[in-house]
């Protein structure tokens, strides 16, 4: 292992660390709730799917416009960093398949059972943080240096 | 108000994951790649949410209700078992493959994105399929 010194962001990822941990804490003091976006997303579409009321979904809708439109206001003051893809669709399609089931049968993702679990030294969220990242790991381990 | 409350947290947390450069799938690999050249920001950005996390939680758990009067809802099951894990796994390898988990992915589609777009499309269906087979919650 050798640290890529010249991709370490730290000033950067501190900062957005601390205002992800800020965001976090305003919807869980503010509205009783855990900032999960695995579950903030699949809430809303399940509501869609059976039919029932979109209207408790709201303040997940919300939540989800927040984000999706972060970036607006973001450009409104300073240029978006490049997002730099590596993998074509069929591994985007791939990607998100695994991404999409996974979480929903893990019950959460890296902010769920990562930002928020973790802060509440939930021994559950940790197990599920040490599968998530171990699997990571492994994987692009394989993808880039093995394949 | 707690409408207000949801879009400014939404913000936010996009405003963080933009700041921490998670919203670049690249980046994110490059954090994933432990046995090549290692990027740690993400563990950074990690650690500074759980910083603020670890006070916001303490507080919670002397409350019962939130400032808008809900109730809190925090998770209280401590099960640990295949579905946890198995999940976790599955979830690794689609983000080691994508470099995208759900929130990032959702501030890259809103800057237009493509690859986000279609990245999120599958993960949609991805949590249908699962909702399909297990007819769970």
């Amino acid at each position: 292992m050798t640290i890529a010194w010249n991709q370490f962001t730290p000033w950067g990822a501190l900062v957005g660390g601390l205002l992800i941990g800020l965001a976090s804490a305003l919807y869980l003091l503010g509205n009783g709730r855990i900032a999960g976006i695995a579950g903030i997303v699949a809430s809303p579409l399940r509501a869609m799917f059976s039919g029932t009321s979109l209207l408790p979904e709201r303040t997940r809708l919300l939540f989800l416009g927040g984000l999706f439109g972060s970036p607006w206001v973001w450009r409104l003051f300073a240029p978006l960093p490049v997002a730099s893809v590596d993998v074509g669709s069929l591994g985007l399609v791939a990607a998100g398949l695994f991404v999409g089931f996974g979480v929903r049968m893990g019950n959460g993702c890296t902010s769920g059972h990562g930002v928020c679990g973790l802060s509440r030294f939930s021994l559950r969220s940790l197990a599920n943080v040490l599968a998530f990242m171990g699997a990571g790991f492994v994987t692009v381990f394989v993808l880039r240096h093995v394949v | 108000m707690r409408n207000l409350i949801a879009l400014f947290s939404g913000l936010i947390f996009g405003f963080g994951l933009i700041a921490g450069g998670m919203t670049d799938p690249a980046k994110v690999k490059g954090f994933l790649d432990l046995f090549g050249a290692w990027d740690p920001s993400l563990a950074l950005v990690m650690g500074g949410a759980i910083a603020v996390g670890v006070f916001a939680f303490a507080a919670a758990r002397r409350r019962t209700r939130s400032w808008t009067g809900d109730l809190m809802e925090i998770p209280s099951s401590t099960v640990i078992d295949m579905r946890l894990i198995v999940g976790g796994v599955l979830f690794g390898i689609g983000w080691g493959i994508g470099g995208f988990c759900p929130g990032p992915a959702l501030v890259a589609m809103g800057s237009g994105l493509g690859s986000a777009w279609l990245f999120v499309a599958a993960m949609v269906a991805g949590m249908l399929l699962h909702d399909r087979i297990f007819k769970s919650r």
